[in-house]
């Protein structure tokens, strides 16, 4: 399916719009990127994941402390936790460790994209890997693996990585990996079904009577077609993912040490504290809602980009 | 439909079967294998040689799976390493609880988000549209535990509107019956009681809801956006119908089967955010008894849950798929 607009189209579709390229080599990809451009809503999107990926990265520059300092240690008592501006040196506040909220928000970042991205690409990866075999295969292939795929969606997705999680012991790689297991049959469903919708395709027909073999029509024809669907979810998926890692370090899975820099953590340690310091819990709450949100936003703009139905709008 | 219902049941066998074997595989995967699950980290080697005889452990995989799967088609789930007592009890009377929230945040999620999606889709790009798809988004990004803290710290702490945990007064003496605490206040005709117990489930019921009303309020509205503008609403118009059958009998009706299957769909996520509303709200339901279990790695009790959840999960879509032929006549159940 090409993204190409037929150039000589009446009625209202785009050629009269400049910003659309509808000569040669206006592909797909290149199309969705410039209504991406031009939507709002991605650039929200986008500017609120570049942002919190820019303090990810430069955390060890940003950050007046490390992760798991407790540079205010001296300063908690039992009845007083110092809040944000009380106290020079600490803008956010402390927290009941005696660690910066500053600092833990800004390693926090760190901790919880790259569990994000590592744990959807887990996800991404093995799903594609079922979803090709089913969709390439058909046959008793497809009806093994999408049984399989079943099973694991008849589990609730967070029981799912709770077990996994459970099996690999505490640490922030087995949050990783049961988020990235449990995504799988969700990306495996997904390709398969737009796979088997291509299959029917004119182009794969072209190819057949070319006397192409089936795994090139399956790696170079069907695949590279049937995977926008699969990269929107991707992207929706990164902002699951991000809540997903959070609950699960704030129902304790995440290992380590109690102080150490991570949202969900944070917001375990701050309910005992919501009466007297409820900004423990607002601040790295905010930061996950609006890391999701920037995902959320950058993915649904991308489907809208990718869908033909809204394309020639 | 007999057939049907009975045809669908033996569709879930096999995918049950497979989910046995799974869970079965899981336990013997546990770090130290099930003896140190059951016995806690720090067993002595003794006492774990004499557990993995009792229970047989030792024996080979296969004969140990078939006294699972055997029991397990008994009904004995086995017994839970927290507290001692058989799994199936333990959910018997922690299970009305979390269903009492779940009904109570799936009637708030439905009684807000269908009118929503309705009204947003009717007044396509105005102001009502516009916040309906900044509810939405917010029901999604907002993790559940996130949204609880705030309802809680606002409602029960900064304003002392409503209780801040517990399911019910214990100052209360009420009379139990069936679990279902508000139902009993109404059937033994205690009313404070029901009301206490009401009133304990508003902020975890609006939490858990807004998980599935910002989907309800999404599938709505393009489902009636798509429908609204169809060919039969437009002879309906002409033939001069008034516009409130039109309304009901046409769009929202037919607007209403992809909001079904939603919902039904929904039922998995909810049952995630139980485990996590509840630790909140400290509401004694299954989702807090899970919590404990996935803390105190009590793998009879994560087994049987997630057996017993598949079970109900599929039930619940054997129900949304029958619903279809109320909805829309033309579906023929097959």
């Amino acid at each position: 399916m090409s993204a190409i607009l037929p150039p000589a189209a009446g009625g209202s579709a785009a050629p009269d719009d400049p910003a659309i390229d509808t000569g040669r080599g206006a592909g797909l990809w290149r199309n969705a990127f410039v209504r991406l451009r031009r939507n709002p809503q991605a650039i929200v999107g986008a500017v609120i994941i570049g942002l919190f990926l820019l303090v990810a990265l430069l955390a060890p520059i940003l950050a007046p402390y490390g992760g798991n300092d407790l540079p205010g240690r001296t300063e908690i008592t039992p009845t007083t936790i110092p809040g944000p501006g009380e106290l020079d040196g600490f803008p956010l506040g402390l927290d009941r460790f005696g660690g910066d909220v500053l600092s833990k928000l800004i390693w926090g970042a760190q901790a919880s994209l790259l569990i994000g991205v590592v744990s959807t690409a887990l996800g991404l990866a093995g799903g594609m890997l079922l979803g090709v075999l089913a969709g390439g295969f058909g046959g008793w292939v497809d009806n093994l693996i999408m049984r399989f795929v079943d099973i694991l969606l008849s589990v609730p997705n967070l029981l799912l990585a709770v077990s996994i999680a459970a099996v690999l012991g505490q640490s922030a790689y087995a949050i990783m990996i049961a988020i990235g297991v449990s995504q799988i049959p969700i990306f495996a469903r997904l390709l398969r079904s737009t796979m088997l919708s291509q299959r029917g395709a004119d182009y794969i027909l072209a190819a057949q009577t070319l006397g192409l073999s089936r795994r090139t029509i399956t790696m170079s024809h069907l695949l590279p077609n049937s995977m926008g669907p699969v990269i929107v979810q991707a992207t929706l998926t990164l902002a699951t993912a991000v809540i997903d890692a959070a609950a699960l370090s704030f129902l304790g899975l995440g290992g380590g040490l109690p102080q150490t820099a991570e949202w969900g953590r944070m917001l375990t340690y701050a309910q005992a504290e919501l009466a007297v310091a409820p900004q423990l819990a607002f601040l790295p709450g905010a930061c996950i809602a609006i890391t999701a949100l920037g995902f959320t936003l950058l993915g649904e703009s991308l489907r809208e980009a990718l869908d033909p139905k809204t394309r020639t709008k | 439909m007999l057939r049907v219902i009975g045809k669908r049941i033996a569709l879930l066998i096999p995918t049950l079967f497979g989910l046995s074997i799974l869970l079965f595989l899981w336990v013997r995967s546990l770090p130290g294998g099930p003896a140190t699950a059951l016995l806690g980290e720090k067993a002595t080697p003794e006492a774990i040689a004499r557990v993995n005889e009792l229970y047989g452990f030792d024996r080979p995989l296969i004969a140990q799976y078939f006294t699972y799967i055997g029991k397990l088609l008994q009904g004995d789930f086995g017994v839970s390493i927290n507290t001692g007592r058989p799994v199936l009890e333990e959910f018997a009377t922690r299970f009305p609880a979390t269903l009492e929230l779940t009904i109570i945040a799936l009637i708030f999620a439905i009684g807000v988000g269908v009118p929503l999606g309705y009204l947003a889709a009717r007044h396509y790009g105005r102001l009502v549209d516009h916040g309906s798809v900044v509810l939405s988004l917010i029901g999604i990004t907002v993790p559940v535990f996130f949204l609880a803290f705030i309802l809680k710290y606002l409602f029960a702490i900064q304003w002392s509107l409503l209780p801040p945990d517990g399911r019910q007064n214990p100052r209360i003496n009420a009379t139990h019956y069936t679990d279902f605490y508000v139902l009993d206040g109404l059937l033994t005709g205690e009313y404070d009681a029901a009301w206490d117990a009401f009133l304990h489930l508003i902020l975890p019921g609006l939490a858990l809801g807004t998980i599935p009303l910002a989907i309800i309020v999404r599938i709505t509205r393009a489902s009636v956006l798509e429908v609204q503008n169809a060919d039969f609403v437009r002879t309906a118009r002409a033939k001069g119908l008034m516009e409130r059958t039109i309304r009901g009998s046409f769009i929202l009706r037919n607007a209403m089967l992809p909001v079904v299957t939603t919902i039904g769909l929904q039922l998995g996520l909810l049952i995630s955010g139980a485990v996590l509303t509840e630790t909140v709200f400290a509401f004694n339901g299954i989702g807090r008894f899970l919590r404990d279990a996935i803390f105190g790695l009590d793998y009879p009790v994560l087994q049987g849950f997630i057996i017993f959840i598949a079970i109900f999960y599929a039930l619940i879509n054997l129900v949304v798929d029958l619903s279809y032929s109320v909805i829309d006549p033309r579906v023929r159940v097959q």
